[in-house]
Formats: structure tokens, C-alpha cells, sequence
């Protein structure tokens, strides 16, 4: 950090005030990696303005983990669990991005049951994805704590239902190649059918929280503004996209798992505001109860396994894949390199999270430090995934 | 009107506030050590290894194949096998674990090992509550503290340990129906050839021999295993019976 360099000329000139002495000239400030509204470990460099942000870098890199070289010199299998640690959030989605690109690479069939606990347990991540985001960027706006813990209530309803299915809250590694790993415990879908019934009353109160309020709005409209074109061009995707009007939804783009099975729509934003990014993320959790209700209705009894699959000693045949699904930040992807042996010769993660932020400058140039924070929070980032 | 919105959400966060005193569903919190939320059947912590009976050392049904020491993604299991070898439930003599160790401060619970485990020798603890107070070593698990008994698998899990104690009889069982049809049929194959060996009176020294042989040994095979098979099934311990 560097102050504006004071000349005794200046200081003898008659008194000005402290803005148009800085006038012209920036403040290079350090934001991060312990700024509390950075979610995690990030830094940004701002070159400042007065308020205003002129230029913004972006440091990434403090919770660097090799996951990549990890994956590279453990099993197949071994690395299901390290997925869960990518986006600690959505473990599941995780999970079955990963299982989806190794059942690519080997062609392994899952059962019918199996896809659709993968689409209910994915669309279950992504209501609690949103409901905690939203809680956060509420957050970062000022509306401390309230709302934030509204939506960890929910959420924490939703890794009940993980926990007592995987037996664990967050870091799930539930999925395996060929299926899932243990069939609903008793009880179980009686329980998830109860409090999806009960969330919508959740997106009522909370849309009476913070939609019509002054505030929400005078600091969320017109701040951010993403455009179709650069959204495109930098490879955005997930819900920042689609706040931008382009429809595109590797549900129905992929249509991988049963999606295409299920009836639903893609919401889409008009403006690319960080209004519109909170307020597709409401209706995102409105359509996902949508589907979650279909596939409650659908589920039949059966395998969860393709039994064909081994568990020991497991070795894909020679090739690449690139399996992605619609995780709830974005396009998640596995490339896979398979050399025959027990490891994958490369493994590649394609992070939302992380793609999406490589555009956080050019959201936040003319807008103010508090704004920063804001934008910040409707990119929907953790470093986990960001970083690896 | 401005400010309206604002009174709406104020609206939200009072009727929260109200209702927290007389709904259940909005007070959600629990004061933890004193109440504590009931566990799930399925919630899985660190890796325990279960043994049959009384004696943790007889009836652990770990064998030391260190297929989990391979297949553990972050590798915090350590396993020395044994130079000498103890019955294992179905009386087959097979090595044990010298040493099992298990860094439970690197074990990331993923269940890979149980998974993997072809003997279900290792199983997911419910403990959570493992904080120490020594610096260094307290949370590398020794075999003796890994080792919990059957019934405190039934205890903890006690769906999952019935289908296990199923599955563990189920083989045993095979096993042992096996074991009598070989044995069966040995000895009517060295019946019949004895007969047909009696009635040719051919006499060929070379193979009269070894059939009566033949049948007596696997007869011995077969008899132990009725023993502990069905001393398993009623998960007392195993090896004593057969002892040799």
C-alpha cells in the first residue's frame, strides 16, 4: 500500500480538501486474503480512486491443494473423496461429475434408480447452494447475520437429509462409478418429501425479505452489468450466464443423467446485474423443486449398482473424456486421460468458480469498494474449488 | 411508498423472532453437549476393526491382505502381517495384522476401506468426540484401540451389522457345504475306484495307496469347520476348537 505522495508545494498551497488532493492520482490497496468478505482465501489487488475502483487483480493460489496432481497419482476410485473437497458446498454434484466422465471413459451403464437419486440428490445441492449464497451475498451487502443464518436453517435441513443417506454432512463421497454407493436408509424419502414440500414458504420469506426492500435494490441494480458478449468470449457459465439472458443449460444442452425426462425451465435475467444474479438464483430453487417433486414421483425400487463395475483394482480402457454437468455454479468438468493403468494419466478439473472470476475486473471498474464486495458475492465462488 | 419493502422484511425477521418461542420448526438449535441430536445409522467418522467374541486378538477377522493400505487415498494406514497364522471364523488358518495403525488425523473418512475390504474386517466408527491433549502421537490408533467388539457394531450400526453377520454366516456356511461335498465326493471317488480297484484285483501298488490316504485327510478338513462355523454363527469366538 502506498499513500499519495505529498510535495511541500502541495503543502503550501492553500488548504484543499483530502478528495481533490487525491484526484489523478490511484491508491493501490491489498483487499485480501483475510478480508472477511472475500469467502476464503482471496486477495485482490485494487488500484483506487478515491471510492472508486480503477483497475482490480485478482490473486489466487492461497489454498492451492494439488487436487490435480493427487488425482493423477491415486486410483480411479481414490479420487472420489478429493472431490468432495473441491466445491464444499455441492459435493454431490462433485461427485457426479466425476463418477459421469469415469463411466464416460469406461462406458459403464448406471440403473435407473441410481439416476434419479443423482438428479434428486443434485437438485437437493443446488437449493441449499443457492439458499447459502444467497444468505452470504446478503451478507456481504450488510445485512448481517439474518438472513445468512435463514438460510443456513434450511440448508442444515438439507445435510440432514446427506448425512443420514451418506454419513456425512458435507464431504458426502457418495457416488461411484456405476451408480451410488448405499440405497436410501428407511424413512428417508419421506423426510426429503417433507421439506421439499416446506421450502417454498422458505423462498416466500425470503423474497419478502429482500426483494422489494430500497436497499437490496440501490445496491444490486445496474452494479456489475455483465454482457452477453463478454460472458460468451470469457466462457462464463450457470446461473452468471444466464443472468444475462443467454439460455444455456447443460441440463438440456447435455441433457446427461434423466434430465431430459423432467419438465422444467431455464429462469433467465435481462439486464446481467447482480439483481438479476440473486433473484435467478430464487427462482433456479423454485424450478429445482419442481423436478425434485417429479422425481419424487418417479423413483422405482431397484438396483443402485451396475454390479459389472469392480470395486478393486478398477482400470478404465486406453482413452480421454470430458464428462461435465450443470453444477450449481456453473459448467463442472472432468478431462480424463486414461493410460490403461489404475491411475488416470491426467486429470483435469474445469471449475466453475474459477472461470467464472477470471471477469471479476472487468464487473467491478467504476463501481465503489463496497460494490467490489458485492459483485464478488453474486459471482458465487469458493475457493476450494477456485484454487484446488 | 419508500421504506415499504424494508417494513415487509422487518415484518419476516419478527414473525421469526416470535415464532422461534413457540415453533419447532424455526428453533432449530441444540445446546450441544447437553442435548445432543441422535446420530444416523449410516453417519460414518473413523475406521474400527470388529471382532467376533470376547478376545479381541482370536476373533479379529482381519486377515493383513493390506488391500485397504493400498486402495486409502490419503495412505494412514499402516499394517505389518504376521509371521505365524491364527483360524480366522471359518477355522481357515490365515494371517493376522502385527501391527494395524490407522493416523486418524490424516484419515479423511472417505469408507474406501470399507468398501474395499473383502473380509468386512474394518468398519466406520460413530466416535466424534476424540480431541487430546498430548501433542504428538495420541491420534495414531494402535490395533488395541481399533479393535471394538461385534456387539458394539450392533450397537452402532445395527442394520448394517445384521446384513454383515448374514453375509459372514452365509459364507461360512458355503464354505463348509463345500468342504462336505469335496469331501464327499472324494470319498466316493476313492469308494469307487477302491471297488473297482478291488474287483479288476488288478493291484496296482502305485495308486492303492494314496487313495485311503486321500479320504481320512479331507474328512479331518472337513470336521473343524462344522465346529466354528457354527460357533460364528452364534459370534463366540471362533479358534479355540480348533486348535492344532
Amino acid at each position: 500500500m502506498s499513500a499519495a505522495v505529498e510535495t511541500i508545494e502541495a503543502m503550501e498551497r492553500p488548504p484543499v480538501t483530502m478528495a481533490s488532493r487525491l484526484e489523478g492520482e490511484l491508491m493501490e490497496v491489498s483487499m485480501g486474503p483475510q478480508h472477511p468478505s472475500t469467502h476464503g482465501v482471496f486477495r485482490m489487488n485494487v488500484a483506487l480512486d478515491g471510492e472508486i475502483v480503477r483497475k482490480l487483480k485478482p490473486v489466487f493460489g492461497y489454498l492451492h491443494r494439488n487436487h490435480e496432481k493427487i488425482g493423477e497419482s491415486t486410483s480411479y476410485l481414490g479420487s472420489m473423496p478429493y472431490t468432495d473437497r473441491l466445491d464444499y458446498f455441492c459435493s454431490m454434484t462433485n461427485n457426479w461429475a466425476y463418477a459421469l466422465s469415469v463411466e464416460k471413459l469406461a462406458s459403464i451403464e448406471v440403473p435407473e434408480r441410481a439416476q434419479y437419486l443423482r438428479v434428486i440428490l443434485a437438485e437437493l445441492t443446488r437449493l441449499q447452494n443457492h439458499a447459502s449464497l444467497l444468505g452470504f451475498l446478503l451478507n456481504d451487502m450488510g445485512a448481517w447475520g439474518t438472513p445468512l443464518m435463514y438460510a443456513f436453517r434450511e440448508r442444515e435441513k438439507i445435510l440432514d437429509l446427506f448425512e443420514s443417506l451418506s454419513g456425512s454432512r458435507m464431504m458426502c463421497d457418495y457416488m461411484r462409478f456405476g451408480g451410488c454407493r448405499c440405497d436410501m436408509p428407511p424413512g428417508w424419502m419421506e423426510q426429503a418429501t417433507r421439506i421439499v414440500d416446506r421450502f417454498p414458504r422458505f423462498i416466500d420469506e425470503l423474497e419478502q425479505l429482500v426483494v422489494a426492500n430500497e436497499v437490496v435494490i440501490g445496491r444490486t441494480q445496474n452494479v456489475g452489468v455483465l454482457s452477453p458478449e463478454l460472458a460468451i468470449n470469457a466462457g462464463i457459465t450457470g446461473p452468471m450466464l444466464r443472468a444475462c439472458g443467454v439460455n444455456y443449460d447443460l441440463r438440456k444442452v447435455d441433457g446427461y443423467g434423466f434430465y431430459p425426462r423432467f419438465k422444467f425451465r431455464i429462469p433467465l435475467g435481462e439486464h446481467g446485474d447482480t439483481y438479476d444474479r440473486l433473484m435467478l438464483r430464487v427462482l433456479e430453487m423454485s424450478e429445482s423443486l419442481s423436478i425434485l417433486q417429479q422425481a419424487f414421483a418417479e423413483i422405482q425400487p431397484g438396483p443402485i449398482m451396475n454390479p459389472k463395475v469392480k470395486v478393486r483394482a478398477f482400470r478404465p480402457p486406453i482413452g480421454e473424456t470430458y464428462g461435465r454437468i450443470e453444477g450449481p455454479k456453473g459448467e463442472l468438468g472432468f478431462y480424463l486421460i486414461s493410460d490403461g493403468s489404475p491411475n488416470p494419466y491426467r486429470y483435469r478439473v474445469r471449475p466453475p468458480s474459477f472461470i467464472n472470476l477470471t471477469i471479476l475486473e472487468d464487473l467491478c471498474l467504476g463501481h465503489t469498494v463496497a460494490d467490489v464486495m458485492v459483485i464478488l458475492g453474486s459471482i458465487d465462488i469458493v475457493m476450494g474449488e477456485v484454487d484446488r | 411508498m419508500i421504506g415499504a419493502g424494508i417494513l415487509k422484511g422487518m415484518a419476516v425477521t419478527a414473525r421469526n423472532f416470535v415464532g422461534s418461542y413457540f415453533d419447532k420448526e424455526r428453533l432449530t438449535t441444540v445446546q450441544y453437549p447437553e442435548e445432543r441430536d441422535p446420530l444416523p445409522e449410516n453417519y460414518r467418522n473413523f475406521p474400527f476393526l470388529p471382532y467376533d467374541g470376547d478376545d479381541p486378538h482370536a476373533g479379529l477377522r482381519c486377515v493383513a491382505c493390506k488391500i485397504c493400505e493400498k486402495e486409502c487415498p490419503p495412505q494412514c494406514i499402516y499394517i505389518v502381517k504376521s509371521d505365524d497364522k491364527k483360524p480366522d471364523y471359518m477355522g481357515k488358518p490365515q494371517f493376522y495384522p502385527k501391527v494395524f495403525d490407522i493416523d486418524i488425523s490424516v484419515c479423511m473418512s472417505c469408507q474406501i476401506c470399507v468398501e474395499v475390504c473383502p473380509f468386512e474386517a474394518i468398519k466406520m466408527d460413530k466416535d466424534f468426540e476424540l480431541s487430546k491433549r498430548e501433542r504428538f502421537d495420541s491420534l495414531l490408533l494402535r490395533k488395541e484401540q481399533l479393535s471394538r467388539s461385534n456387539e458394539y457394531y450392533h450397537k452402532i450400526h445395527p442394520l448394517e451389522a445384521d446384513a454383515v453377520d448374514k453375509n459372514l454366516a452365509d459364507a461360512a456356511a458355503a464354505a463348509e457345504a463345500k468342504k462336505k461335498a469335496a469331501a464327499e465326493a472324494s470319498a466316493k471317488a476313492a469308494a469307487a475306484k477302491a471297488a473297482a480297484a478291488k474287483t479288476s484285483a488288478a493291484g496296482d501298488p502305485a495308486t492303492v495307496p494314496v487313495k485311503p490316504a486321500a479320504s481320512p485327510t479331507a474328512t479331518a478338513k472337513g470336521e473343524p469347520p462344522t465346529a466354528t462355523s457354527s460357533a460364528a454363527n452364534g459370534s463366540s469366538s471362533a479358534p479355540g476348537s480348533s486348535e492344532s
